[in-house]
Protein backbone atom coordinates (compact mmCIF):
# COMPACT_ATOMS: atom_id res chain seq x y z
CA UNK A 1 0.00 0.00 0.00
CA UNK A 2 3.05 2.62 0.72
CA UNK A 3 6.12 2.00 -0.96
CA UNK A 4 8.89 1.05 1.86
CA UNK A 5 11.73 3.12 0.99
CA UNK A 6 14.16 3.55 4.26
CA UNK A 7 16.02 0.64 6.40
CA UNK A 8 15.76 0.85 9.64
CA UNK A 9 18.61 2.88 11.20
CA UNK A 10 19.72 3.26 7.87
CA UNK A 11 21.47 6.34 6.46
CA UNK A 12 18.34 7.64 5.09
CA UNK A 13 16.02 7.19 8.08
CA UNK A 14 18.89 8.65 10.56
CA UNK A 15 19.11 11.72 8.48
CA UNK A 16 15.37 12.48 8.53
CA UNK A 17 15.54 11.96 12.01
CA UNK A 18 18.33 14.26 12.74
CA UNK A 19 16.10 16.86 11.28
CA UNK A 20 13.01 16.65 13.34
CA UNK A 21 14.92 16.15 16.78
CA UNK A 22 17.25 19.52 15.12
CA UNK A 23 13.52 21.06 14.65
CA UNK A 24 12.11 20.20 18.08
CA UNK A 25 15.64 21.83 19.95
CA UNK A 26 14.93 25.13 17.37
CA UNK A 27 11.20 24.69 18.66
CA UNK A 28 12.01 24.58 22.30
CA UNK A 29 14.87 27.02 22.29
CA UNK A 30 12.34 29.86 20.56
CA UNK A 31 9.21 28.97 22.71
CA UNK A 32 11.18 30.51 25.55
CA UNK A 33 10.54 33.92 24.00
CA UNK A 34 6.96 35.67 23.82
CA UNK A 35 7.68 36.81 20.52
CA UNK A 36 8.56 33.43 19.24
CA UNK A 37 7.00 30.93 21.17
CA UNK A 38 3.68 30.35 18.56
CA UNK A 39 6.32 29.83 15.41
CA UNK A 40 8.37 27.72 17.81
CA UNK A 41 5.36 25.11 18.32
CA UNK A 42 4.60 25.17 14.91
CA UNK A 43 8.19 24.10 13.97
CA UNK A 44 8.22 21.31 16.49
CA UNK A 45 5.05 19.96 15.09
CA UNK A 46 6.79 20.04 11.62
CA UNK A 47 9.58 18.36 13.08
CA UNK A 48 6.85 16.08 14.48
CA UNK A 49 5.51 15.46 11.05
CA UNK A 50 8.63 14.80 9.35
CA UNK A 51 9.50 12.15 12.45
CA UNK A 52 6.22 10.06 11.63
CA UNK A 53 6.20 10.23 8.01
CA UNK A 54 10.20 8.76 7.95
CA UNK A 55 8.84 5.90 10.47
CA UNK A 56 5.91 4.97 8.62
CA UNK A 57 8.15 4.34 5.17
CA UNK A 58 10.51 2.19 7.29
CA UNK A 59 11.13 -1.20 5.33
CA UNK A 60 8.65 -4.00 6.41
CA UNK A 61 5.90 -2.11 8.29
CA UNK A 62 2.92 -3.70 8.14
CA UNK A 63 -0.25 -3.88 9.54
CA UNK A 64 -1.89 -0.42 7.69
CA UNK A 65 -5.35 -1.01 9.03
CA UNK A 66 -4.41 -0.89 12.40
CA UNK A 67 -2.08 1.96 12.50
CA UNK A 68 -4.13 4.39 10.03
CA UNK A 69 -7.27 3.00 13.25
CA UNK A 70 -4.67 4.10 15.52
CA UNK A 71 -3.68 7.26 14.10
CA UNK A 72 -6.75 8.02 13.15
CA UNK A 73 -8.66 7.64 16.70
CA UNK A 74 -5.94 9.22 18.04
CA UNK A 75 -6.12 12.41 16.51
CA UNK A 76 -9.34 12.33 16.16
CA UNK A 77 -9.49 12.77 20.10
CA UNK A 78 -6.62 14.89 20.26
CA UNK A 79 -8.33 17.42 17.94
CA UNK A 80 -12.13 17.59 19.72
CA UNK A 81 -10.23 17.50 23.02
CA UNK A 82 -8.35 20.29 22.58
CA UNK A 83 -10.85 22.23 20.28
CA UNK A 84 -13.27 22.25 22.91
CA UNK A 85 -10.89 22.44 26.08
CA UNK A 86 -12.16 26.11 28.04
CA UNK A 87 -8.31 28.14 28.59
CA UNK A 88 -9.04 27.30 32.60
CA UNK A 89 -8.92 23.44 31.78
CA UNK A 90 -5.84 23.74 29.99
CA UNK A 91 -3.52 22.21 33.38
CA UNK A 92 -5.47 19.27 33.51
CA UNK A 93 -5.86 18.72 29.73
CA UNK A 94 -1.67 18.90 29.53
CA UNK A 95 -1.55 16.48 33.06
CA UNK A 96 -3.85 13.98 30.58
CA UNK A 97 -1.69 14.45 27.25
CA UNK A 98 1.68 13.61 29.45
CA UNK A 99 -0.58 10.55 30.84
CA UNK A 100 -1.25 8.68 27.53
CA UNK A 101 2.30 9.20 26.40
CA UNK A 102 3.27 7.68 29.41
CA UNK A 103 0.68 4.95 28.81
CA UNK A 104 2.14 4.47 24.96
CA UNK A 105 5.41 3.92 26.77
CA UNK A 106 4.13 1.12 29.03
CA UNK A 107 2.58 -0.35 26.06
CA UNK A 108 5.43 -0.35 23.90
CA UNK A 109 7.60 -2.20 26.98
CA UNK A 110 5.04 -4.60 27.15
CA UNK A 111 4.71 -5.66 23.42
CA UNK A 112 8.28 -5.39 23.24
CA UNK A 113 8.99 -8.19 25.62
CA UNK A 114 6.09 -9.75 24.55
CA UNK A 115 7.45 -9.66 20.90
CA UNK A 116 11.10 -10.77 22.37
CA UNK A 117 9.53 -13.58 23.80
CA UNK A 118 7.62 -14.95 21.33
CA UNK A 119 10.95 -15.27 18.85
CA UNK A 120 12.56 -17.22 21.86
CA UNK A 121 15.24 -14.32 21.96
CA UNK A 122 17.91 -14.11 24.37
CA UNK A 123 17.11 -10.30 25.20
CA UNK A 124 20.80 -8.48 25.39
CA UNK A 125 20.74 -6.31 28.42
CA UNK A 126 21.16 -3.10 26.64
CA UNK A 127 17.99 -3.77 25.10
CA UNK A 128 16.17 -5.10 28.38
CA UNK A 129 16.63 -2.89 30.68
CA UNK A 130 15.63 0.18 28.90
CA UNK A 131 12.65 -1.62 28.02
CA UNK A 132 12.10 -2.50 32.25
CA UNK A 133 12.88 1.06 32.68
CA UNK A 134 10.25 2.40 30.07
CA UNK A 135 7.26 -0.13 31.25
CA UNK A 136 7.84 1.01 35.30
CA UNK A 137 8.38 4.76 34.71
CA UNK A 138 5.54 4.57 31.80
CA UNK A 139 3.21 3.39 34.21
CA UNK A 140 3.87 5.25 36.84
CA UNK A 141 3.57 8.68 34.60
CA UNK A 142 0.43 7.19 33.38
CA UNK A 143 -1.40 6.67 35.98
CA UNK A 144 0.11 9.65 38.31
CA UNK A 145 -1.11 12.03 35.35
CA UNK A 146 -4.58 10.30 35.83
CA UNK A 147 -4.71 11.17 39.71
CA UNK A 148 -3.23 15.11 38.63
CA UNK A 149 -6.08 14.90 35.90
CA UNK A 150 -8.69 13.65 38.35
CA UNK A 151 -7.49 16.37 41.27
CA UNK A 152 -7.98 19.40 38.64
CA UNK A 153 -10.93 18.01 37.42
CA UNK A 154 -12.54 17.89 40.97
CA UNK A 155 -13.10 14.14 40.05
CA UNK A 156 -11.49 13.73 43.38
CA UNK A 157 -11.29 16.06 46.00
CA UNK A 158 -7.39 18.47 45.53
CA UNK A 159 -7.19 17.76 49.53
CA UNK A 160 -4.11 15.44 50.28
CA UNK A 161 -5.47 11.82 50.23
CA UNK A 162 -3.18 9.68 52.40
CA UNK A 163 -3.91 6.68 54.96
CA UNK A 164 -1.96 5.99 57.39
CA UNK A 165 1.41 4.14 57.08
CA UNK A 166 1.58 5.71 53.25
CA UNK A 167 5.07 6.35 53.51
CA UNK A 168 5.79 2.44 54.17
CA UNK A 169 3.52 1.50 51.66
CA UNK A 170 5.07 3.34 49.07
CA UNK A 171 8.37 2.10 50.45
CA UNK A 172 7.49 -1.94 50.26
CA UNK A 173 6.17 -1.06 46.69
CA UNK A 174 9.16 0.31 45.75
CA UNK A 175 11.42 -2.54 47.20
CA UNK A 176 9.48 -4.62 45.22
CA UNK A 177 9.47 -3.36 41.84
CA UNK A 178 13.49 -2.83 42.20
CA UNK A 179 13.31 -6.68 43.05
CA UNK A 180 11.26 -7.47 40.42
CA UNK A 181 13.57 -5.40 37.61
CA UNK A 182 16.63 -7.08 38.80
CA UNK A 183 15.08 -10.48 38.96
CA UNK A 184 14.06 -9.75 34.99
CA UNK A 185 17.50 -8.61 34.06
CA UNK A 186 19.17 -11.68 36.28
CA UNK A 187 16.68 -14.03 34.02
CA UNK A 188 17.23 -12.27 30.78
CA UNK A 189 17.94 -15.42 28.23
CA UNK A 190 14.08 -16.13 29.44
CA UNK A 191 12.21 -13.11 30.98
CA UNK A 192 8.94 -13.87 32.47
CA UNK A 193 5.79 -11.83 30.49
CA UNK A 194 3.84 -12.87 33.80
CA UNK A 195 6.52 -10.80 35.57
CA UNK A 196 6.95 -8.02 33.93
CA UNK A 197 2.75 -7.38 33.97
CA UNK A 198 3.28 -7.12 37.54
CA UNK A 199 5.83 -4.98 37.54
CA UNK A 200 3.34 -2.67 35.50
CA UNK A 201 0.46 -3.03 37.80
CA UNK A 202 2.88 -2.03 40.66
CA UNK A 203 4.17 0.79 39.30
CA UNK A 204 0.80 1.59 38.56
CA UNK A 205 -0.35 1.51 42.32
CA UNK A 206 2.73 3.55 43.35
CA UNK A 207 2.06 6.13 40.72
CA UNK A 208 -1.46 6.42 42.31
CA UNK A 209 0.10 6.20 45.99
CA UNK A 210 2.30 9.00 45.45
CA UNK A 211 0.20 11.46 43.57
CA UNK A 212 -3.58 11.13 45.48
CA UNK A 213 -1.36 12.49 48.54
CA UNK A 214 -0.45 16.14 47.08
CA UNK A 215 -2.66 18.80 47.40
CA UNK A 216 -3.80 20.59 44.50
CA UNK A 217 -1.27 23.81 45.42
CA UNK A 218 1.75 21.50 44.29
CA UNK A 219 0.24 19.55 40.90
CA UNK A 220 1.93 22.14 39.09
CA UNK A 221 5.24 20.90 39.93
CA UNK A 222 3.88 17.20 40.16
CA UNK A 223 2.76 17.49 36.53
CA UNK A 224 5.70 19.19 34.98
CA UNK A 225 7.77 16.05 37.01
CA UNK A 226 5.53 13.44 35.34
CA UNK A 227 6.54 15.10 32.38
CA UNK A 228 9.54 15.09 32.58
CA UNK A 229 9.21 11.19 33.57
CA UNK A 230 7.49 10.55 30.34
CA UNK A 231 10.28 12.02 28.18
CA UNK A 232 12.75 10.07 30.29
CA UNK A 233 10.87 6.68 29.17
CA UNK A 234 10.67 7.86 25.63
CA UNK A 235 14.33 8.20 25.81
CA UNK A 236 14.60 4.68 27.33
CA UNK A 237 12.05 3.48 24.67
CA UNK A 238 14.46 4.55 21.90
CA UNK A 239 17.08 2.68 23.40
CA UNK A 240 15.41 -0.18 23.32
CA UNK A 241 13.84 0.27 19.64
CA UNK A 242 17.84 1.53 18.56
CA UNK A 243 15.85 4.64 17.90
CA UNK A 244 17.67 8.02 17.54
CA UNK A 245 14.91 10.31 17.30
CA UNK A 246 13.36 8.95 20.37
CA UNK A 247 16.13 9.20 22.49
CA UNK A 248 16.74 13.00 21.41
CA UNK A 249 13.50 13.73 22.12
CA UNK A 250 12.87 11.78 25.23
CA UNK A 251 15.92 12.91 26.65
CA UNK A 252 15.39 16.49 25.30
CA UNK A 253 11.77 16.76 27.03
CA UNK A 254 13.06 15.04 30.47
CA UNK A 255 16.36 17.60 30.92
CA UNK A 256 14.37 20.11 30.05
CA UNK A 257 11.68 19.49 32.39
CA UNK A 258 13.24 18.69 35.19
CA UNK A 259 14.59 22.35 34.72
CA UNK A 260 11.37 23.59 34.21
CA UNK A 261 10.30 21.62 37.74
CA UNK A 262 13.30 22.88 39.81
CA UNK A 263 11.99 26.00 39.04
CA UNK A 264 8.44 25.75 39.74
CA UNK A 265 9.55 24.38 43.39
CA UNK A 266 11.53 27.34 43.84
CA UNK A 267 9.37 29.55 42.94
CA UNK A 268 7.26 28.20 45.62
CA UNK A 269 10.27 27.95 47.66
CA UNK A 270 9.62 23.83 48.40
CA UNK A 271 11.77 21.10 47.39
CA UNK A 272 10.57 18.76 44.75
CA UNK A 273 11.51 15.70 47.49
CA UNK A 274 9.20 17.61 49.79
CA UNK A 275 6.39 17.77 47.33
CA UNK A 276 6.81 14.15 46.48
CA UNK A 277 7.10 12.77 50.50
CA UNK A 278 5.07 15.27 52.59
CA UNK A 279 2.46 16.95 50.75
CA UNK A 280 0.48 19.97 52.07
CA UNK A 281 -1.44 17.05 54.25
CA UNK A 282 1.70 16.17 56.19
CA UNK A 283 0.82 18.67 59.05
CA UNK A 284 -2.39 16.75 60.09
CA UNK A 285 -3.42 19.65 61.80
CA UNK A 286 -3.27 22.05 59.24
CA UNK A 287 -4.85 19.92 56.59
CA UNK A 288 -8.24 19.96 58.06
CA UNK A 289 -11.28 21.72 56.80
CA UNK A 290 -11.43 23.97 59.87
CA UNK A 291 -13.95 26.14 58.50
CA UNK A 292 -16.60 26.29 61.50
CA UNK A 293 -15.23 28.39 63.52
CA UNK A 294 -16.09 31.85 63.18
CA UNK A 295 -13.52 34.71 63.28
CA UNK A 296 -14.91 38.81 62.50
CA UNK A 297 -14.16 39.70 59.53
CA UNK A 298 -15.82 42.58 57.46
CA UNK A 299 -18.06 42.19 54.31
CA UNK A 300 -19.16 44.64 52.29
CA UNK A 301 -21.06 44.94 48.73
CA UNK A 302 -20.08 45.74 45.09
CA UNK A 303 -20.94 49.64 46.00
CA UNK A 304 -18.65 49.74 48.58
CA UNK A 305 -15.89 48.15 46.72
CA UNK A 306 -16.82 50.50 43.37
CA UNK A 307 -16.43 53.61 45.76
CA UNK A 308 -13.14 51.83 47.27
CA UNK A 309 -11.41 51.71 44.00
CA UNK A 310 -12.46 54.71 42.00
CA UNK A 311 -11.25 57.10 44.47
CA UNK A 312 -8.10 55.49 44.57
CA UNK A 313 -4.52 56.58 42.99
CA UNK A 314 -3.42 52.77 42.47
CA UNK A 315 -4.77 49.49 42.95
CA UNK A 316 -3.36 46.17 42.01
CA UNK A 317 -5.28 43.41 41.16
CA UNK A 318 -3.99 39.69 42.65
CA UNK A 319 -5.89 36.93 40.76
CA UNK A 320 -5.94 33.56 41.59
CA UNK A 321 -7.66 30.27 40.34
CA UNK A 322 -10.84 31.37 41.21
CA UNK A 323 -10.72 34.08 38.83
CA UNK A 324 -10.49 30.98 36.04
CA UNK A 325 -12.76 28.87 37.42
CA UNK A 326 -15.45 32.17 37.00
CA UNK A 327 -14.05 32.97 33.81
CA UNK A 328 -13.75 36.61 34.93
CA UNK A 329 -10.88 37.56 33.13
CA UNK A 330 -12.90 39.95 30.71
CA UNK A 331 -15.09 41.34 33.49
CA UNK A 332 -12.00 42.26 35.54
CA UNK A 333 -10.70 43.91 32.48
CA UNK A 334 -13.84 46.20 32.61
CA UNK A 335 -13.13 46.71 35.81
CA UNK A 336 -9.63 47.99 35.16
CA UNK A 337 -10.92 49.83 32.13
CA UNK A 338 -13.34 51.88 34.17
CA UNK A 339 -10.64 52.75 36.76
CA UNK A 340 -8.34 53.38 34.21
CA UNK A 341 -10.42 55.73 32.28
CA UNK A 342 -11.01 57.56 35.85
CA UNK A 343 -6.79 58.04 35.94
CA UNK A 344 -6.36 55.17 38.72
CA UNK A 345 -3.64 53.17 37.97
CA UNK A 346 -4.00 49.56 37.43
CA UNK A 347 -1.48 47.02 37.66
CA UNK A 348 -2.18 42.79 37.48
CA UNK A 349 -0.13 40.75 40.29
CA UNK A 350 0.70 37.43 39.16
CA UNK A 351 2.03 35.28 41.71
CA UNK A 352 4.58 32.48 39.87
CA UNK A 353 2.17 29.47 40.96
CA UNK A 354 -1.21 31.70 40.78
CA UNK A 355 -4.04 29.34 39.36
CA UNK A 356 -2.80 25.87 38.85
CA UNK A 357 0.09 26.42 36.59
CA UNK A 358 2.91 28.69 35.94
CA UNK A 359 1.52 31.49 33.71
CA UNK A 360 -2.25 30.08 34.21
CA UNK A 361 -3.07 33.75 34.62
CA UNK A 362 -0.73 35.22 32.33
CA UNK A 363 -2.82 33.38 29.52
CA UNK A 364 -6.32 34.08 31.01
CA UNK A 365 -5.64 37.85 31.49
CA UNK A 366 -3.41 38.00 27.68
CA UNK A 367 -6.93 36.70 26.32
CA UNK A 368 -9.08 39.47 27.88
CA UNK A 369 -6.46 41.61 26.01
CA UNK A 370 -4.98 43.04 29.33
CA UNK A 371 -1.61 44.67 28.00
CA UNK A 372 1.41 42.72 28.67
CA UNK A 373 3.24 45.32 30.56
CA UNK A 374 0.44 45.57 32.88
CA UNK A 375 1.12 42.01 34.39
CA UNK A 376 3.63 42.51 37.45
CA UNK A 377 5.78 39.72 38.99
CA UNK A 378 6.03 39.19 42.40
CA UNK A 379 9.79 40.78 43.01
CA UNK A 380 8.26 43.63 40.98
CA UNK A 381 5.25 44.33 42.49
CA UNK A 382 6.35 43.53 46.61
CA UNK A 383 8.08 46.57 47.19
CA UNK A 384 5.05 48.81 45.15
CA UNK A 385 2.53 47.19 47.92
CA UNK A 386 2.79 49.80 50.89
CA UNK A 387 2.51 52.63 48.00
CA UNK A 388 -0.90 50.66 46.76
CA UNK A 389 -3.74 52.42 48.11
CA UNK A 390 -6.73 49.43 47.34
CA UNK A 391 -5.51 45.40 46.84
CA UNK A 392 -7.88 43.51 44.96
CA UNK A 393 -7.75 39.75 45.48
CA UNK A 394 -9.79 38.18 42.60
CA UNK A 395 -10.15 34.25 43.66
CA UNK A 396 -6.41 33.93 45.25
CA UNK A 397 -5.98 32.31 48.19
CA UNK A 398 -2.83 30.64 49.38
CA UNK A 399 -0.22 32.77 47.47
CA UNK A 400 -1.85 35.89 49.34
CA UNK A 401 -1.93 34.43 52.97
CA UNK A 402 0.83 36.11 55.18
CA UNK A 403 0.98 33.20 57.24
CA UNK A 404 3.78 32.30 54.69
CA UNK A 405 5.96 34.98 56.40
CA UNK A 406 4.86 34.68 59.41
CA UNK A 407 3.98 31.80 61.16
CA UNK A 408 6.96 28.91 61.17
CA UNK A 409 4.39 26.44 61.82
CA UNK A 410 2.16 26.87 58.66
CA UNK A 411 2.18 24.31 56.03
CA UNK A 412 2.93 27.03 53.47
CA UNK A 413 5.91 28.36 55.94
CA UNK A 414 8.52 29.86 53.61
CA UNK A 415 5.93 29.85 50.40
CA UNK A 416 6.53 33.54 48.50
CA UNK A 417 3.58 35.54 48.37
CA UNK A 418 2.32 38.41 46.87
CA UNK A 419 2.56 41.18 50.07
CA UNK A 420 -1.16 42.66 49.60
CA UNK A 421 -1.75 42.83 53.35
CA UNK A 422 1.26 45.86 52.89
CA UNK A 423 -1.31 47.75 51.08
CA UNK A 424 -3.56 50.27 52.51
CA UNK A 425 -6.94 48.30 52.11
CA UNK A 426 -7.56 45.05 50.63
CA UNK A 427 -10.62 43.77 48.92
CA UNK A 428 -11.37 40.17 48.48
CA UNK A 429 -13.67 39.00 46.18
CA UNK A 430 -14.32 34.82 46.85
CA UNK A 431 -17.42 33.22 47.51
CA UNK A 432 -16.62 32.00 51.08
CA UNK A 433 -14.22 32.29 54.07
CA UNK A 434 -13.00 28.01 52.58
CA UNK A 435 -9.47 27.38 52.47
CA UNK A 436 -7.84 27.28 49.62
CA UNK A 437 -5.77 24.02 48.07
CA UNK A 438 -3.53 24.05 50.75
CA UNK A 439 -6.37 23.45 53.01
CA UNK A 440 -5.22 26.32 55.45
CA UNK A 441 -7.19 29.35 56.96
CA UNK A 442 -5.93 32.77 55.24
CA UNK A 443 -5.76 35.15 58.36
CA UNK A 444 -5.46 37.65 55.52
CA UNK A 445 -9.00 37.58 55.74
CA UNK A 446 -9.43 38.69 59.45
CA UNK A 447 -6.79 41.72 59.21
CA UNK A 448 -8.14 44.84 60.07
CA UNK A 449 -7.55 46.48 56.66
CA UNK A 450 -9.32 43.75 54.85
CA UNK A 451 -12.75 43.94 53.29
CA UNK A 452 -14.79 40.46 51.96
CA UNK A 453 -16.75 40.59 49.04
CA UNK A 454 -18.49 37.26 48.97
CA UNK A 455 -19.52 36.32 45.72
CA UNK A 456 -18.37 34.92 42.54
CA UNK A 457 -15.79 36.61 40.81
CA UNK A 458 -17.83 37.52 37.55
CA UNK A 459 -20.32 38.60 38.80
CA UNK A 460 -18.75 40.54 41.17
CA UNK A 461 -16.57 42.02 39.03
CA UNK A 462 -19.69 42.84 36.51
CA UNK A 463 -21.21 44.44 39.68
CA UNK A 464 -18.21 46.74 40.35
CA UNK A 465 -17.78 47.97 36.85
CA UNK A 466 -21.44 49.02 36.93
CA UNK A 467 -21.13 50.65 40.15
CA UNK A 468 -18.47 52.19 39.24
CA UNK A 469 -19.83 53.71 36.09
CA UNK A 470 -22.41 54.94 38.01
CA UNK A 471 -20.55 57.10 40.46
CA UNK B 1 23.94 1.55 16.57
CA UNK B 2 26.34 1.02 19.28
CA UNK B 3 25.02 1.12 23.11
CA UNK B 4 27.77 3.81 23.59
CA UNK B 5 26.99 5.81 20.72
CA UNK B 6 23.82 5.94 21.80
CA UNK B 7 24.78 6.72 25.52
CA UNK B 8 27.04 9.42 24.01
CA UNK B 9 23.66 10.90 22.26
CA UNK B 10 21.72 10.53 25.31
CA UNK B 11 24.41 12.86 27.49
CA UNK B 12 24.61 15.15 24.92
CA UNK B 13 20.69 15.78 24.61
CA UNK B 14 20.43 15.75 28.77
CA UNK B 15 23.26 19.13 28.23
CA UNK B 16 21.16 20.69 25.57
CA UNK B 17 17.86 20.54 27.10
CA UNK B 18 19.84 22.03 30.20
CA UNK B 19 20.61 24.90 28.01
CA UNK B 20 17.90 25.42 25.89
CA UNK B 21 15.47 26.14 28.73
CA UNK B 22 17.69 28.77 30.92
CA UNK B 23 15.77 31.85 31.48
CA UNK B 24 12.19 31.15 30.97
CA UNK B 25 9.80 34.44 32.10
CA UNK B 26 6.91 32.97 34.08
CA UNK B 27 4.53 33.61 31.30
CA UNK B 28 5.81 30.84 29.20
CA UNK B 29 5.63 28.21 31.61
CA UNK B 30 2.62 26.82 31.25
CA UNK B 31 2.94 26.65 26.92
CA UNK B 32 6.64 25.38 27.71
CA UNK B 33 5.16 22.81 29.25
CA UNK B 34 2.88 22.15 27.40
CA UNK B 35 4.97 22.02 23.99
CA UNK B 36 7.67 19.67 25.08
CA UNK B 37 4.68 17.29 26.35
CA UNK B 38 3.63 17.31 22.89
CA UNK B 39 7.39 16.44 21.83
CA UNK B 40 7.50 13.41 24.50
CA UNK B 41 4.40 12.28 22.19
CA UNK B 42 7.47 10.86 19.71
CA UNK B 43 6.58 7.46 21.88
CA UNK B 44 3.94 7.01 18.55
CA UNK B 45 7.10 6.10 16.28
CA UNK B 46 7.72 3.31 18.92
CA UNK B 47 4.30 2.68 18.77
CA UNK B 48 4.35 2.38 15.04
CA UNK B 49 7.32 0.03 14.85
CA UNK B 50 5.71 -1.94 17.56
CA UNK B 51 2.77 -2.40 15.81
CA UNK B 52 3.97 -2.12 12.47
CA UNK B 53 5.92 -5.16 12.94
CA UNK B 54 3.63 -7.08 15.09
CA UNK B 55 2.25 -9.87 14.81
CA UNK B 56 -0.26 -11.75 17.25
CA UNK B 57 -3.46 -10.63 18.41
CA UNK B 58 -2.42 -9.04 21.64
CA UNK B 59 0.85 -6.88 20.09
CA UNK B 60 -2.33 -5.64 17.62
CA UNK B 61 -4.24 -4.50 20.47
CA UNK B 62 -1.65 -3.56 22.70
CA UNK B 63 0.39 -1.58 19.61
CA UNK B 64 -2.93 0.23 18.07
CA UNK B 65 -3.61 1.20 21.85
CA UNK B 66 0.21 2.51 21.86
CA UNK B 67 -0.31 4.52 18.52
CA UNK B 68 -3.71 5.84 19.61
CA UNK B 69 -2.68 7.51 22.78
CA UNK B 70 0.91 8.54 20.97
CA UNK B 71 -1.67 10.24 18.86
CA UNK B 72 -3.52 12.21 21.08
CA UNK B 73 -0.01 13.10 22.80
CA UNK B 74 1.15 14.45 19.47
CA UNK B 75 -2.05 16.23 18.05
CA UNK B 76 -3.70 17.37 21.15
CA UNK B 77 -0.30 18.80 22.72
CA UNK B 78 1.17 20.77 19.80
CA UNK B 79 -3.07 22.05 19.28
CA UNK B 80 -3.52 23.08 22.95
CA UNK B 81 0.02 24.82 22.56
CA UNK B 82 -0.85 26.81 19.36
CA UNK B 83 -4.53 27.77 21.52
CA UNK B 84 -2.27 29.19 24.70
CA UNK B 85 0.36 30.97 22.86
CA UNK B 86 -2.26 32.29 20.20
CA UNK B 87 -3.62 34.40 23.28
CA UNK B 88 -0.78 36.07 23.52
CA UNK B 89 -0.32 36.53 19.50
CA UNK B 90 -2.84 38.28 18.52
CA UNK B 91 -2.20 41.73 20.61
CA UNK B 92 0.37 44.28 19.51
CA UNK B 93 3.92 44.21 20.55
CA UNK B 94 3.96 46.30 24.31
CA UNK B 95 4.89 49.73 23.81
CA UNK B 96 8.76 50.41 23.09
CA UNK B 97 8.69 52.82 26.08
CA UNK B 98 8.94 50.18 28.88
CA UNK B 99 10.61 52.32 30.96
CA UNK B 100 7.98 54.04 32.87
CA UNK B 101 7.71 52.20 36.35
CA UNK B 102 4.28 51.97 38.17
CA UNK B 103 5.16 54.15 41.10
CA UNK B 104 4.35 58.11 42.17
CA UNK B 105 2.66 59.38 39.99
CA UNK B 106 -1.28 58.35 39.13
CA UNK B 107 -0.36 59.38 35.44
CA UNK B 108 -2.71 57.82 32.34
CA UNK B 109 -1.06 54.87 30.80
CA UNK B 110 -0.37 55.09 27.18
CA UNK B 111 -2.54 52.65 26.05
CA UNK B 112 -1.38 50.45 22.21
CA UNK B 113 -4.68 49.22 21.59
Amino acid sequence: MIQAVLQPGGDAATALYIVAFSLFIIGIKQGTHPTTAKRGNLIAAVGMAIAVVTTLLLDGMGNWGLIFLGLGIGTAVGVIASIRVQMTEMPQMVALYNGVGGGAVALIAWSEIRHGISLGEDFPLDELIPIIFAGVVGSVSFWGSNIAFAKLQDLIPTRPIAAPGQQVINAVLLIAIVTICVILAVDHESPSQGLFILLLVLAAILGNLVVLPIGGADMPVVISLLNAFTGLSAAAAGFALDNVALIVAGTLVGSSGTILTLEMATAMNRSVANILFSGFGGAPAGGGGGTGEERPHVSIGAQDAAIKLAYADSVVIVPGYGLAVAQAQHAIKEVADELEARGVTVNYAIHPVAGRMPGHMNVLLAEADVAYENLKEMEEINPEMPRTDVAVVVGANDVTNPAAKNDPDSPIAGMPIIEVSEAQEVIVIKRSLSPGFAGIDNDLFYESNTSMLFADAKQAAADIAAEIGNL
Amino acid sequence: MSLMTEITIFVLAVFVGFEVISKVPTTLHTPLMSQTNAIHGIVMLGGLIVLGYADDGLEYVIGTIAVAFGAINIVGGFMVTDRMLGMFSKRPKPAASSASRPGASGSEKGSDK
